[in-house]
């Protein structure tokens, strides 16, 4: 592999370094010290990363492959459900109805045994392994079936709707035993360490930046390999493809599980940090709103869906804080500046006031082509 | 029941009684073409002859109605897709030139050579010695050389023609079909393409179709003149152009 790009480095060292910066300015000074950073800051810089993943996820079939994909949400929240069960067994008697097998909603609608699907979740590593395992499991049947079908562009953005539309529905049924509308809360700790504790918190962000950056290497590494140029070619002429030999099919396939399983990673560290997972995740319009991150970070650059996921989140927090009934306008109307004014998002402006040259990438001198 | 038109045997391609059609309208009607195995072979005709459709039938884009299309005597490509027609050797070049826009010169060769196609294959390593040292034959056979480190979407029109030339060479095909590879270029550049297309020729069997007489003179080659889906007449350019029929299809009406 080649060198990292001072982008890449540039993004590795603020998702890195911000969170342990943030994760020591609050462990180590006294908190009414000039600069404490207060608690609620962990939790909500780590929602913020998670949500890089889930856009970092979305550029990848996106950005590349020309997947435009409006249900990855529903990964994300498949992975935060998937954690979401290990911490409700974790309660154990400490729930409000103390029952040591059953949590809470169960006793409530009076069952009496734990469904099947639930075995298992008491153990961390189960439940690691489903986060990765159940999200992936539905993309590789969900994908399998629309791009052997060739279905794609505008249509394949529906479908893509439709499942996490009716996944929302289907969790919102009490029946399904994921707690209905309530969805799932009270956590009280993860692998013996309470999850209200500042160190722990501290802990789970600078995890989630670890694995965002894992991510953004990892996900590099596919767009620069011969992979992610079939890839590119893919986006722009898929049935050149064809006549070279490649199954676009397959590439598409490959890289659709790939990105569901970073989006459901980034749904199983949000889930602890902000305390909280319900059938709301899977809602249509988070799923657009992930779209939105990328498009205004720079669509194709990897990095620019870090960046815009941070800053629009930024943007979300301090707006429904202090003009909330305008958020979703501001939302809109950025959208529509940045698709008429920007069509390379933040990061184009970027870089084109910084180095001169495009998104682009400025072709190599030969020995040096990338592989 | 289709009268076969020969024999099978020792052909590199063979179509028999290929018919295509498209809401009622007949783009291919019985047609009927035999290719010998290294033979380059021109392909003429008007406008919605059914030239395309051919090409389209022969590398699996679509599906003939009735008819026979075997390639080496033994594959019935009816029967296949177009990756794996493209992995059996036959590569093609489009009308209007289909590069990869926003790859580099070299990236467009990379992704053409010929090799392991599968995503597993493609997500590691660097490209070994022997996989660059064809992508510089390629380069110098295209005269691309110079302008391997750029965007192929900045080329010129003649050059997105050669490269993609260059994209079907680093196929390695045994057949290529070549449509219309002159369109749009210089006089010069239709000369240094008719040149190519021999060189291309002395190792594998070539179907270039085309507009240009001229061109077609040029390459010396059997010609096929196809009207209205079928097979109007064959042989020589000067045979063809003598035909009173292909001079009824060309001028008449």
């Amino acid at each position: 592999m080649r060198r990292i790009t001072v982008g890449d480095g540039l993004t590795l060292v603020a998702v890195l370094g911000g969170a342990v910066l943030i994760a020591a300015l609050n462990l180590a000074t006294p908190p009414d010290g000039a600069l404490h950073v207060p608690s609620f800051v962990l939790p909500l810089a780590g929602k913020y990363l998670c949500y890089a993943m889930l856009a970092l996820a979305v550029d990848l079939v996106w950005g590349f492959a020309g997947i435009l994909s409006l249900g990855h949400a529903a990964f994300f929240a498949l992975g935060g459900y998937a954690i979401g069960m290990y911490l409700m067994r974790e309660i154990g008697t400490r729930g409000v109805y103390g029952n040591a097998m059953l949590p809470d909603f169960m006793v409530f609608l009076n069952w009496t045994r734990l469904p099947w699907y639930w075995h298992g979740f008491d153990m961390f590593w189960f439940a690691f392994l489903m986060v990765l395992l159940v999200p992936g499991a539905l993309a590789l049947v969900f994908g399998y079936l629309a791009f052997r079908s060739r279905v794609s562009g505008v249509y394949l953005s529906i479908i893509t709707q439709a499942l996490t539309y009716a996944l929302l529905l289907a969790f919102f049924r009490n029946d399904m035993g994921f707690g209905g509308n309530n969805g799932m809360t009270d956590f009280k700790d993860i692998l013996g360490l309470p999850l209200h504790a500042d160190a722990t918190r501290a802990g789970l962000l600078v995890l989630t930046a670890a694995f965002l950056s894992a991510q953004l290497l990892l996900a590099r590494a596919l767009v620069r390999s011969r992979f992610g140029k079939v890839l590119v070619a893919v986006r722009d002429a898929e049935s050149r493809v064809r006549f070279l030999g490649y199954r676009p099919e397959s590439y598409k396939l490959v890289v659709w599980v790939i990105s569901a399983v970073m989006a459901a990673i980034g749904g199983a560290l949000y889930v602890p940090q902000v305390g909280i997972i319900n059938p709301s995740e899977f809602s249509p319009a988070n799923s657009i709103e992930a779209v939105i991150w990328v498009a205004v970070g720079g669509r194709g650059t990897l990095i620019g869906a870090i960046l815009g996921a941070v800053l629009v989140n930024l943007g979300k927090t301090y707006f429904t804080g202090a003009l909330p009934e305008l958020w979703l306008y501001a939302l809109g109307g950025l959208f529509v500046v940045v698709t008429l004014l920007l069509p390379n998002g933040v990061l184009g402006v970027l870089r084109r006031r910084g180095t001169g040259d495009g998104v682009v990438p400025k072709p190599l001198p030969v020995g040096e082509q990338p592989t | 029941m289709i009268e076969p038109i020969g024999t099978v045997a020792d052909t590199l391609l063979y179509l028999n009684g290929v018919t295509v059609s498209f809401d009622g309208f007949r783009a291919l009607n019985g047609l009927s073409i035999v290719l010998d195995p290294g033979e380059m072979r021109a392909v003429i005709g008007p406008n919605g002859a059914g030239k395309t459709t051919m090409m389209d039938v022969i590398t699996g884009k679509t599906r003939p109605d009735e008819g026979d299309v075997i390639y080496r005597e033994h594959t019935d490509l009816t029967k296949l897709d177009e990756a794996d027609i493209a992995a059996l050797g036959i590569g093609r070049k489009f009308q209007k030139p289909t590069v990869f826009e926003m790859h580099t010169v070299w990236d467009n060769l990379l992704l053409a050579l010929a090799g392991n196609r599968s995503p597993a294959h493609t997500m590691f390593g660097r490209p070994p010695a022997h996989e660059r040292t064809r992508i510089e034959e390629v380069l110098a056979t295209t005269r691309l050389v110079e302008h391997r480190a750029r965007r192929a979407g900045d080329l010129s029109h003649g050059q997105k023609q050669w490269l993609e030339i260059g994209m079907l060479l680093a196929q390695e095909p045994q057949l290529l079909l070549v449509d219309e590879p002159v369109a749009g270029m210089t006089d010069a550049e239709t000369e240094a393409t008719a040149e190519l297309l021999r060189e291309i020729n002395r190792t594998r069997s070539v179907v270039v179709v085309e507009h240009d007489m001229a061109f077609v003179r040029a390459l010396g080659v059997k010609v096929t003149v196809l009207h209205e889906g079928a097979v109007l007449s064959e042989g020589s350019i000067d045979h063809v152009s003598a035909d009173p029929r292909v001079i009824e299809v060309y001028l008449g009406r």
